[in-house]
């Protein structure tokens, strides 16, 4: 993995090279490169496989990390790519012509965080949230909890101990 | 288990239904007409725009033995909402074997008189919920099996998931626990039977009576409501 990320970096700016394990290494690359990094591992390294598309809130440094688990079905081996965008700005680059399931992911992290993938078809429509009209529900600053109690009212609470209830209820003569 | 507002069947606060427009035009509708106005204009006349009625009961004798028959012919609609669908499986099997109940699992909901929300009910699962549950034939029955239809269970503060199913479609008979063990579920078809022997479930004319009640509830959480507001 130190190889290729060794033949990487002869065209591309990765850096943060990780070696987690012997088949699987973390990088990270700026986010104009990313499709042409992607392009790059699908097409000549022989990284064919999207496994996973996935979006981290880095709220306290204002940027999305966006993440790719490539796989090399021949070699055994799994590249895991970090790119970040900027969270006020949050525009990213569709890969849905690399991989057709990758408009999928799009749209869900579209719904979920608010992400935008220009040309990526379908992007807007709902998956999950139906008539969602509140702020993208998985960005750290949504508070869940008061919406939840906005939203959807409580049913009062009674307590009763196991122990107790059911000796009451079924043994109250003991 | 037992739910125990079934004893009067008093009509609820009903909020106004602030849709309905009083410069009616046509000379079928008044105010009582559903307006179905969820829909594009060109589908408002595709679905019925009558309000449910509440079913006039027949005189006691025969009233008794309606009940019998209803509580020995209970047919589920197989729409596992949740993790509490799982606990079917195991009731059809020879172990517990509801069909010696007079039980069985039906695919479509017009041939369903059973509805069990099993678990959690998002969003975008109660349109379908309300959608099925309307177009049941009456006299139908709901049992609300797990914590989370019943109190959100471990959904308590999600972002999708509604805390108590009864504020939607009324609730006969619910079923504690995460997940309720098959005797348990038996336990509580077992007292949803007495209730309909007995003439107290009557989760259907509840429906009919606070209809309004219940679709304002449906409304303000289903906030892109594309659907008619009765499913005859």
């Amino acid at each position: 993995m130190k190889q290729l990320y060794e033949m990487l970096c002869t065209q591309y700016h990765v850096y943060d090279f990780e070696q987690r394990q012997d088949r699987l290494a973390f990088v990270s690359i700026p986010s104009e490169q990313l499709v042409s990094l992607l392009t790059c591992l699908r097409d000549i390294y022989g990284f064919s496989h999207l496994a996973l598309m996935t979006c981290v809130d880095w709220l306290e440094e204002s940027r999305f990390q966006l993440t790719y688990i490539l796989r090399n079905h021949d070699g055994h081996r799994e590249l895991v790519i970090k790119s970040f965008i900027d969270r006020e700005h949050a525009v990213a680059d569709s890969i849905h012509h690399l991989w057709q399931h990758a408009r999928v992911y799009q749209r869900e992290l579209h719904e979920m965080f608010g992400l935008s993938f220009p040309g990526s078809p379908g992007m807007t429509e709902p998956m999950i949230l139906e008539g969602w009209q509140g702020p993208p529900p998985m960005r750290r600053d949504f508070d869940t909890l008061r919406y939840c109690e906005d939203n959807y009212s409580n049913r009062d609470r009674t307590h009763s101990e196991p122990e107790a209830h059911m000796k009451a209820t079924m043994y109250p003569e003991d | 288990m037992e739910k125990d507002k079934f004893d009067d069947l008093e009509v609820m606060d009903l909020p106004t239904d602030e849709e309905s427009d009083p410069g009616f035009t046509e000379w079928r509708k008044d105010e009582k007409t559903l307006l179905n106005m969820g829909l594009p204009e060109e589908e408002r006349d595709w679905f019925c725009d009558a309000r449910p009625q509440v079913h006039k009961k027949s005189p006691k004798i025969i009233e008794d033995f309606l009940n019998w028959a209803r509580a020995e012919s209970l047919w589920i609609l197989a729409f596992g909402t949740g993790c509490g669908a799982i606990e079917l499986r195991p009731l059809l099997t020879a172990r517990y074997d509801i069909s010696r109940l007079g039980m069985a699992p039906r695919p479509t909901p017009r041939q369903a008189n059973l509805f069990m929300i099993g678990g959690y009910v998002s969003i975008k699962t109660l349109k379908r919920i309300v959608r099925s549950y309307e177009q049941m034939q009456g006299p139908k029955f709901v049992v609300a099996v797990c914590s989370c239809a019943i109190n959100g269970g471990m959904y308590w503060d999600s972002y999708n998931t509604v805390k108590r199913i009864d504020e939607y479609i009324p609730v006969d008979v619910y079923i504690t626990g995460c997940m309720p063990r098959p005797e348990a579920v038996l336990a509580g078809f077992d007292r949803l039977k007495q209730l309909i022997r007995a003439g107290k479930a009557e989760g259907q004319n509840l429906y009919a009576q606070n209809f309004d009640y219940y679709k304002a509830n449906q409304k303000r959480i289903i906030k892109d409501w594309n659907m008619p507001d009765y499913n005859w």
